[in-house]
């Protein structure tokens, strides 16, 4: 996968809902491959920016542009793993379908899922863990089994862009080991990925690492971006190292 | 061998021996279907109340049908699309709670249908059978109608299933999956209207919610897929159907009522026995799974 442009650019943007602006003049370019980490605390903008790259909230000023069209006009190119998914307990769901449903941006309403999207199913199933309950119902599922299921459905996209909202809640250690392999495999393929993320271990191997507290307190590589003092203006206190 | 005819006999008596019976099941036997469909949205969505709303919403419309000599399904039709209006400005514009918009323009709705009733010089006879239904009364143009709207809902539900079925996990999934969340939520409340319209000839507007939602309820506890679902309700509405209108023929009470009680009942008496496999399902000891590929 080579881009002659950028897979995602943003200039001057600010993000927010309705009048609110939550963070402004986000200057952002990314290439495929990348991994750009957004860090912060709660309501710092991380995933008021996501769902803005995905197109679920307008962009409130500026310009920006995914995979060279509007956020949200390229639904087979681009997927998004939202924070803590609303799943109601009456879904009779099981974590296969649940994984199917990725595949529906490529099927549209009336396309037949092919022996190619259930062997994506199927595959994404194994990378994620989620193979091991795939006829489990929804309401029956751990909190992590439904973290790993989510993360499924989003893979089953193929999509070039990833853009995902703390991937690793609520997931073991052995969870986490398989989400950061799973963003390792997906950068290798040429997918861009944006990773909302508390934890800065998880920012260690990114391209970039922007910083957020209700602005942009830095952007740059990890080495840069996540010098004490930025961190400190971002959480109120310094990582122990 | 002649005491099992016998009771055969017994249990079909009622339709056989009455063409109204014959109707009132067919009749209830459709509507079950159609409730089953629309029903299984309302309940994977969330959407109780919108749907009791709707079911209000549409008897001023009827009222002023009967007031006017128009079949009353025509008023139906009308009161149902200024509800569903009035339901996506609230939901949209208005910045109140929705349930607390809703709840107003429900009141509103069934207060000015009481109004208007009241002009009419047969008030009692014509608010009971809006409100409570005539499910004795079906004829066979009534029947085409409520074959007609479950086509309708049938051809609405397969061809939104795949949007339907990702609003019900999370809106912005459906968005982003590339499916107008704002069409597809006005196409599921089209169908829950259709299917109230279609339904409130035989149990009347004030138990129509019975008919969506009970049976829907049932086949959410024991469903692990939304198709089995719809088909489990299918099933537990055509029983009650069944059951209601035997209990109202032998003990001569309400039919309508008489259905959506046994629908209730029946959810009631599944979510008492599935409690258990609740239980079980929600401690959360790895087990292997039983798919046999």
């Amino acid at each position: 996968m080579n881009y002659t442009s950028h897979s995602i650019a943003a200039s001057r943007l600010d993000v927010g809902y309705g009048l609110h602006r939550v963070v402004r003049e986000i200057d952002l370019r990314t290439q495929g491959g990348d991994l750009i980490a957004l860090i912060g605390t709660n309501g710092s903008g991380k995933s008021t920016l996501l769902k803005t790259l995905a197109g679920m909230l307008p962009a409130l000023h500026g310009e920006v542009s995914v995979l060279g069209t509007r956020p949200g006009e390229a639904p087979k190119r681009v997927a998004f793993l939202p924070q803590h998914p609303v799943s109601s307990h009456t879904l009779p769901l099981r974590a296969r379908d649940i994984v199917a449903m990725g595949r529906y941006a490529h099927l549209g309403l009336f396309k037949r899922a092919g022996s190619t999207d259930r062997e994506i199913v199927e595959r994404t199933m194994q990378r994620t863990g989620a193979s091991e309950f795939a006829d489990k119902p929804l309401r029956e599922m751990s909190g992590g089994q439904q973290q790993r299921t989510h993360l499924a459905q989003v893979l089953a996209r193929e999509a070039e862009v990833l853009l995902l909202d703390e991937p690793t809640a609520g997931l073991d250690i052995a969870g986490k080991a398989a989400v950061a392999e799973v963003i390792a495999t997906e950068r290798a393929r040429g997918v861009t990925v944006v990773l909302a993320t508390h934890d800065l271990a998880d920012a260690a191997s990114a391209t970039a690492v922007m910083l957020l507290a209700q602005r942009v307190v830095a952007f740059g590589p990890p080495s840069q971006a996540l010098s004490d003092q930025n961190v400190r203006e971002c959480f109120g206190f310094t990582q122990p190292h | 061998m002649n005491t099992g005819l016998a009771v055969a006999e017994l249990f079909w008596e009622p339709f056989a021996r009455n063409e109204f019976m014959r109707n009132a099941l067919l009749a209830s036997a459709l509507v079950s279907v159609i409730c089953a469909i629309a029903g299984t949205y309302v309940v994977l969505r969330g959407l109780s109340f919108v749907g009791d709303a709707l079911a209000h919403g549409v008897i001023p419309g009827i009222a002023l049908a009967l007031l006017f000599g128009v079949p009353g399904v025509v008023g139906a039709v009308i009161g149902a699309a200024v509800m569903m209006g009035g339901v996506s400005v609230i939901t949209s514009r208005v910045r109140l709670s929705a349930d607390t918009a809703i709840g107003l323009l429900f009141v509103g709705m069934l207060s000015l249908g009481v109004i208007i009733t009241s002009r009419s010089t047969s008030f009692v006879g014509d608010i009971t059978r809006i409100l409570f239904g005539e499910l004795l009364g079906v004829d066979t143009t009534d029947l085409a109608w409520q074959a007609g709207v479950l086509v309708v809902v049938a051809v609405i539900a397969f061809v939104a299933h795949r949007p339907f079925v990702l609003m019900s996990l999370d809106d912005g999934l459906a968005r982003t999956s590339g499916f107008s969340v704002r069409f597809f939520h006005g196409l599921m409340l089209t169908m829950v209207a259709m299917a109230v319209v279609g339904s409130f000839q035989l149990v009347g507007t004030l138990l129509v919610l019975g008919l969506l939602v009970a049976p829907a309820a049932t086949g959410a506890l024991l469903a692990r897929r939304v198709s089995t679902m719809m088909l489990v309700a299918s099933v537990c509405g055509v029983v009650s159907s069944y059951v209601g209108l035997f209990t109202s023929y032998h003990f001569d009470v309400a039919a309508g009522a008489s259905i959506v009680f046994t629908s209730v009942y029946l959810f009631v008496v599944v979510a008492v026995l599935t409690i258990p496999r609740r239980l079980r399902g929600t401690s959360e000891l790895p087990h292997q799974h039983e798919h046999a590929h």
